[in-house]
């Protein structure tokens, strides 16, 4: 406690970090996977295609992404973009199954009505079928944020500073309280972004909150 | 860049011995045996009692809320705190294997607790009507029927510890992830990025030996090899990813 009580501003400092490398790549890897995820609901064929691809990039581990990122990318070693593509490759491969899986669960019955009000192409996808789908997109969202907290600490072992400093520092120098930080610091974060993943979606789905109503 | 590493690859001096390749290698895959194993003992039975009897099921949120900790905080708080309890050599392996171990119990556990729990109910009752006793239902049913989601857990659970056995060579553990901890600590990139491709290819070629597994184990009648009757496109087979997203583990998804 001690530890934490002089060295707050470091751990705010660090966890701004922690956040921005994992939450921009959940927002980036979000608008990528939905037209991913349309195109693989859209055409049976394209489905496998497309699954079997972002499943493999998944299998990948994460240090080792980290790690070849600089030949893909042509990038520095210690470059922090080298982290963001990196989680973005993670989230996307996690979501684009959600997505394409969101899309297909919704009901034909549904999507033939929203055809016949005049819902066509586009204007169905945004209108009535991802709206749909939001509850099963945000349940993929949430497995993503809570997973690239943890997978980011892993960046101060290449070099990237943020709150992975403190595990690995803590560790290095033995002082617990550090490393104890560091390890609340990022489960609170991911708490964090869990739970604004659980309001966001409240409010962008009022119909399931009306007495009676469900998905 | 490109070619350092492919001399890095074809330095034969990196496929001897105790440093070489193939023994780091080796090595990788029996942290990884080790650690699932020793998961599964625990994970696969605890998760067929409760997906039989629908008690304590709060033991797999409790499980799955354990993925919020980062792995690597883990592996340096225990490591930090069991190894100077141990006297030999071990110090820096067991901390690790039990470490890998605890964190493979979350997907094996959901897995097998989410196959069991998808059964349909009429398959359960049938069995239970031509007198199965409660064991041969878990067995002869349950079981054969669960084995899609438990085999994806399986899955899940390799990656996981594959991936992290790598990030323990940080606290010493042997395996490919030396290559990558020791590269970057000399500032190595050759060595660092083969160790990186080599770990990749691991985890790539032993998910699709996992997937071939699962293919031979679950039965073709849940596979959607043979096709049933008024199930329309439904009948593509039913197997999610048990850490993956889904809300419903009875959405059908086509397996990756």
């Amino acid at each position: 406690m001690t530890w934490l009580a002089d060295n707050w501003q470091v751990v705010l400092d660090l966890a701004g970090r922690s956040l921005y490398l994992a939450g921009i790549p959940l927002v980036i890897g979000f608008v990528v996977s939905i037209p991913l995820g349309w195109a693989a609901s859209r055409w049976s064929r394209a489905y496998p295609a497309i699954i079997t691809t972002t499943g493999l990039l998944y299998t990948i581990p994460s240090l080792a992404l980290f790690v070849i990122m600089p030949i893909v990318l042509g990038t520095k070693i210690l470059d922090p973009v080298n982290v963001i593509v990196a989680m973005t490759i993670y989230t996307v491969a996690l979501l684009v199954r959600t997505v394409a899986d969101g899309l297909n669960a919704v009901p034909d019955d549904i999507a033939q009505a929203a055809t016949a009000m005049g819902y066509k192409g586009i204007r169905r996808l945004f209108g009535v079928e991802l709206p749909l789908a939001a509850p099963v997109i945000a349940a993929g969202l949430r497995v993503a944020a809570v997973s690239n907290v943890s997978i980011v600490s892993i960046a101060t072992l290449i070099g990237v500073s943020q709150l992975g400093d403190l595990l690995v520092d803590g560790y290095n120098r033995v002082i617990w309280g550090e490393l104890i930080t560091g390890i609340v610091a990022c489960v609170l974060l991911a708490l964090a972004l869990d739970a604004a993943i659980v309001l966001g979606t409240r409010v962008l789905t009022p119909w399931l909150r009306v007495p009676g109503a469900k998905a | 860049m490109i070619s350092s590493i492919l001399a890095w690859f074809t330095d034969p001096a990196n496929w001897q011995g105790e440093d070489g390749i193939p023994h780091r290698t080796l090595q990788h895959l029996e942290y990884t045996a080790m650690a699932v194993l020793l998961a599964a003992a625990i994970a696969i039975p605890l998760g067929l009692w409760v997906g039989h009897t629908g008690r304590l099921r709060w033991l797999v949120s409790v499980a799955n809320s354990v993925r919020a900790v980062p792995t690597l905080g883990l592996l340096l708080a225990a490591s930090l705190w069991l190894g100077p309890m141990i006297q030999s050599d071990l110090a820096f392996t067991i901390p690790s294997i039990l470490v890998l171990a605890l964190l493979a119990i979350p997907p094996l556990l959901a897995g097998t607790y989410a196959g069991i729990e998808a059964v349909p109910p009429a398959a359960r009752d049938a069995a239970r009507g031509v007198g199965m006793t409660s064991g041969q239902v878990l067995r002869q049913v349950e079981v054969p029927n669960g084995l899609p989601l438990l085999m994806s857990g399986v899955r899940s659970a390799v990656l996981q510890v594959v991936a992290t056995a790598t990030v323990a060579a940080y606290i010493g553990l042997g395996g490919l992830g030396r290559y990558l901890i020791d590269g970057i600590a000399l500032g190595d990139y050759p060595q660092t990025a083969g160790g990186a491709i080599l770990v990749a290819v691991l985890a790539v070629v032993l998910d699709g030996v996992f997937a071939l597994v699962q293919r031979r184990v679950v039965s073709p009648g849940l596979t959607g090899g043979h096709r049933v009757r008024g199930r329309g496109k439904d009948s593509r087979s039913v197997s999610v990813e048990a850490d993956r997203p889904s809300t419903d583990s009875r959405t059908p998804v086509v397996p990756a």
